[in-house]
């Protein structure tokens, strides 16, 4: 039995790792353009998780909700690059953060204003089912499986989008350095729009995995939190990173939910994480994947 | 091919850095553009490029003309599409990107991706060595072969002009020569027009054609490269030789005096 429940919390820790993970891509896309840190990607996920609900619950159809959710958070992406960050450029990197802490707090308040506070479900199309799937002993529930294939894809594409593709070589260079990449042609506020949609992109689909899973009200932005000892650990550039930091994070959560909780009486689940996050800084400060300053002698 | 005229450079609305700059590059030639610390000759390049607006600097009077358009006001992604390429101080290439990358990088603006792996053959064909490191972070490549980097990618636009800013910065006298070696060749190859800055003259004026001497953001000398290197004020501030041609010696120093001369 004992070896079960193990495997038990070892797949499901790889399953809310893998949808962490998705989230900590938004965050990972911001930062490797544009060198910005997005505290507010809790939020992201938050606000599409609700709008999803909202339009599954009005047009019972979930792709609808989905497509309606992904438009909504690129479109406001778009913009808040444009009316937000982009007057910020060249400004310390402290008017940034201090920037998207001010938006997390504005949508988590505005939101439950104009939606309702209440907790809504995201109903799944039929065809995904309740059912739990079993799999030799363990039992998976359909929800986390969509999710975590639906990161993989994901996670897959955008690591060949700036491995091989010209557009993500060219972003990396803009990461690089600004005013060079602008020499080479490169249209520098175009790429930084493109990278805050393309964290729209991957926070609606957070928002409406992550929501048909929990439910969605404000607590769902507390998911975004869980996202830096994703990104500490993987390294805070890194698409690899975010993968294998969110598949750490993941599992030690499971298994300080399994194993420590019974002698603590529960809560281990949520500062596990943390502790991990804090060993991270200490013997390797840019990740596991992170790019180390290149400091040459 | 590329001028100048009358330029003013004003950085953050207030800092006067260049005062009335003209210069006239003319179609395959070598400029050189010398001068000392804070003459203003790395602010002229960026003035053309326009990558000054990223430093917040502005040109407020004058005009930077490529093939006679007007580019001062543009945007330094558009620059670059008309045919003109910077070569920044200190390499600058993209670290974490690999060299060919890098190259990749630097192609950005031509859509076909069979001519930009053409023109990272012909780079490879200059710069051998860049081949052997083509799939090397460029960050841990030698400050030789990052400059060679530099150079390469700016190539890689197949641009008409390139500006160079201080190319020997840094680097080891043998390489300097190899390097500059391969410039003279890529300009007679590649019907090229260079704009160099140095600190180098010696060396500048070696390889140049034209030259202009900086100071104070103005341009205080101008002529043929053979002219300037006989120039008297050349030689003793630039070239660190007196009237006599030898080596200076300090007891005669007293050059404020003369230097005075230029400014006003």
């Amino acid at each position: 039995m004992e070896w079960e429940f193990t495997l038990l919390l070892l797949v499901n820790g790889i399953l809310i790792g893998l949808m962490y993970a998705l989230i900590a891509l938004g965050f990972v896309l911001v930062y490797k353009a544009t060198d910005a840190i997005n505290f507010a990607q809790g939020e992201f996920v938050m606000s599409a998780g609700i709008i999803a609900a909202v339009v599954v619950a009005a047009s019972t159809s979930f792709f609808l909700g989905v497509v309606v959710a992904l438009a909504a958070m690129v479109l406001f992406s778009f913009l808040l690059e444009r009316v937000m960050l982009r007057p910020l450029l060249g400004r310390p990197i402290v008017a940034v953060i201090m920037a998207t802490i001010g938006l997390a707090a504005l949508l988590r308040g505005l939101l439950p204003l104009v939606f309702g506070a209440g907790t809504r479900p995201i109903s799944l199309p039929e065809f995904i089912g309740e059912e739990p799937i079993a799999l030799g002993p363990v039992m998976l529930q359909p929800v986390q499986l969509v999710g975590a294939g639906v990161s993989i894809l994901f996670l897959a594409g955008f690591s060949w989008f700036f491995l091989k593709s010209r557009m993500g070589i060219a972003m990396r260079a803009v990461a690089d350095n600004q005013q060079v990449a602008m020499a080479m042609g490169i249209n520098v506020e175009r790429y930084f729009a493109l990278a805050w949609a393309m964290a729209g992109i991957v926070s609606a689909l957070g928002g409406v995995v992550w929501g048909s899973m929990l439910g969605v009200d404000v607590h769902l932005a507390l998911v975004g939190l869980k996202v830096f000892p994703v990104v500490i650990l993987g390294g805070l550039d890194s698409i690899i990173g975010a993968v294998v930091g969110g598949l750490i994070i993941g599992i030690v959560e499971n298994l300080a939910a399994g194993y420590i909780d019974p002698y603590v009486g529960g809560g281990t689940k949520d500062f596990a994480p943390y502790v991990v996050m804090i060993i991270a800084l200490m013997i390797r400060p840019y990740g596991i994947f992170g790019k180390r300053k290149i400091e040459r002698v | 091919m590329l001028s100048l005229n009358n330029v003013e450079v004003v950085y953050d609305g207030v800092i006067l850095v260049l005062k009335g700059v003209s210069i006239t590059v003319g179609q395959g030639t070598i400029t050189t553009l010398l001068g000392a610390n804070g003459a203003g000759k790395t602010t002229t390049l960026k003035a053309i490029s326009g990558v000054l607006r990223s430093e917040r600097g502005e040109v407020t009077k004058g005009a930077v003309e490529l093939n006679g358009r007007r580019i001062d006001g543009m945007q330094a992604f558009d620059v670059t599409r008309l045919g003109l390429a910077q070569v920044f101080e200190g390499r600058r290439v993209f670290e974490h990107l690999t060299t060919e990358e890098n190259l990749v990088a630097g192609g950005h603006i031509r859509p076909d991706m069979r001519e930009v792996r053409e023109t990272i053959e012909l780079v490879y064909g200059y710069f051998p060595r860049l081949r052997e490191r083509r799939y090397q972070q460029s960050g841990y490549l030698s400050g030789g072969e990052q400059q060679m980097l530099a150079i390469g990618r700016a190539l890689m636009s197949r641009p008409k002009v390139i500006l160079l800013d201080e190319p020997s910065l840094g680097l080891a006298p043998m390489l300097v020569e190899e390097i500059f070696g391969i410039v003279r060749k890529l300009v007679q190859n590649e019907n090229l027009t260079v704009l160099l800055v140095e600190q180098n003259a010696t060396l500048a004026l070696e390889i140049a054609d034209h030259g202009y001497v900086m100071e104070n953001g103005r341009i205080v000398l101008e002529g043929s490269a053979a002219k300037l290197r006989d120039n008297a004020d050349i030689k003793e501030f630039y070239l660190g030789l007196n009237e006599v041609g030898s080596r200076k010696s300090y007891r005669d120093v007293k050059h404020y005096k003369r230097r005075k001369r230029w400014l006003s």
